[in-house]
């Protein structure tokens, strides 16, 4: 029960890095997939 | 004041109107009784009008039809008629056009999946996905009706056996949480629109769909940790020997009656365990496919090697020259598709890691199993770990694992 309820904390937790994490990279995969003035091709 | 705006009003009407009262028609324009008739051909199961998008061609076709080409014979956009070469080479891909479109997968303009996938996702897979799940919950009812719970046979013993270090269980609930977690919030996103809406309305549904879409993008890493943790601990004792075969003959003692013996892993917990691997990888695959939109396309390679091995030709070849959205509708559905299947696979493993066999919780639960279930189910097993634990020489190291402890 102790190691079952650790599990599901821990995953709680490691959603929450993630969500910080991505936050926090310095750039936006959106961004870095866009460009000013594209050429269809 | 209001006098120019009337005739700014008036005129924003009246440009398009005379653009279209040009009586030039450039030779192979489609009438719109052209397309009528395409569409109730269509409408009437009539492929073959399809073709006609083949035999008009790009562009150069276009420019050698003489379809919407200027008076200068350009693709410009001084002409004052609608432009059927432009559309057609802005779909087909081969114009040579800048767009002022930024962001992913901008020189895309038109693709014609997108209403393929739509209608896919709100048909089949909703309707084959749930009806999958629907249908195992029934299936399990009827074998707990039939056979009931999987009783221990013998008397208890009193001792038990370790069977699960503390790690492992930690693995299992790792993988169990999030696996459980991402499994409610993605039928959440699949049914949500047709299950909630309708009878909680948009104003539960909003709030509820915020927190489905945090979860499932996040708990996501935890599932892909527990996924490897599981593979390193338990893929040895999952390799696949002779004794499953005697196991598989028997099926497992299921329905003859008796038990077959086994080792620490029996044939159908094997088929579970590779079931889990194989397709919670190819869910973690695609799933990152989706959470990073046009980064990581699957399908036009896979598609590829599948062409090459003969098998997309079962198919009827499957196509490789796809765009970046339509590479994401097929992460979409196959994500979806073997969802359903790991679903329904873990509610048969639930159903028998729990109510469907006495003594086999307390494996996850406690980490320790009763003696005499352990010779039932897996006799192999036992056998060796008690022998460790009446070995001598290893008593004398005192071994906490391998000595007798009362049950609790
Ligand atoms: C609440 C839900 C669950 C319960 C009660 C449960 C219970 C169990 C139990 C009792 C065992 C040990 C069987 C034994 O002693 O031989 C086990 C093993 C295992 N579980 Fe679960 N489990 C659950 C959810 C899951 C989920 C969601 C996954 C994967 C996504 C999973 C994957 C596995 C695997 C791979 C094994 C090892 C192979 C096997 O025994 O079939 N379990 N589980």
């Amino acid at each position: 029960m102790k190691t079952m309820l650790s599990a599901f904390a821990v995953a709680i937790l490691i959603a929450f890095a993630a969500q910080y994490t991505f936050d926090a990279l310095p750039f936006s995969s959106a961004e870095r997939q866009s460009a000013e003035n594209v050429r269809l091709d | 004041m209001i006098r120019a705006l009337l005739l700014l009003f008036t005129l924003a009407f009246a440009v398009p109107a005379a653009a279209q009262d040009s009586d030039f028609v450039p030779a192979g324009t489609q009438t719109v009784e052209d397309i009528m008739a395409r569409q109730r051909a269509l409408a009437d199961g009539d492929e073959s009008v399809r073709a006609v998008r083949d035999r008009q061609g790009g562009p150069d076709e276009a420019v050698a039809d003489g379809i919407g080409l200027t008076a200068d014979g350009t693709m410009g956009q001084t002409n004052d008629w609608s432009d059927p070469g432009i559309w057609r080479g802005v779909r087909y891909d081969d114009l040579d056009m800048r767009s002022q479109i930024r962001g992913p997968a901008a020189t895309t303009l038109i693709q014609t999946g997108g209403m393929e996938w739509l209608e896919r996702r709100a048909g089949p897979l909703r309707v084959w996905g749930g009806g999958l799940l629907f249908f195992t919950l029934v299936a399990l009812g009827i074998f707990f009706l039939l056979r009931g719970r999987i009783r221990i046979d013998g008397p208890r013993t009193g001792r038990t056996l370790v069977r699960f270090r503390v790690y492992e269980r930690f693995a299992h609930w790792l993988l169990a949480g999030s696996f459980l977690a991402l499994a409610v919030t993605g039928l959440l996103v699949l049914f949500g629109r047709i299950a909630i809406i309708p009878i909680f309305g948009h104003e539960v549904w909003g709030p509820v769909a915020i927190v489905t879409k945090w979860v499932h993008n996040n708990i996501s890493w935890a599932f892909m940790l527990a996924l490897v943790m599981v593979f390193v601990l338990w893929v040895l004792q999952n390799i696949p020997d002779r004794s499953d075969w005697q196991w598989l003959k028997r099926a497992g003692g299921i329905f003859g009656g008796g038990h077959v013996p086994a080792k620490k892993f029996n044939a159908g917990q094997k088929a579970i365990f590779w079931a889990v691997i194989i397709l919670g990888a190819s869910l973690s695959v695609s799933g990152l496919s989706l959470l990073f939109p046009f980064e990581m396309p699957l399908f036009a390679s896979t598609f590829t090697h599948l062409n090459d091995w003969g098998i997309g030709g079962l198919f009827g070849g499957l196509p490789t020259d796809l765009a970046p959205q339509e590479e994401m509708q097929l992460s979409q559905l196959w994500h979806g598709i073997v969802a359903f299947v790991m679903i329904a696979i873990i509610f048969a493993h639930i159903y028998l890691g729990s109510i469907g066999m006495e003594g086999a919780y307390d494996a996850m639960g406690k980490g320790r199993v009763e003696e005499q279930w352990a010779r039932e189910h897996h006799s192999i097993w036992a056998d060796k770990v008690m022998a460790e634990r009446d070995d001598p020489r290893r008593k004398q190291t005192g071994s906490p694992d391998a000595n007798p402890t009362p049950a609790e």
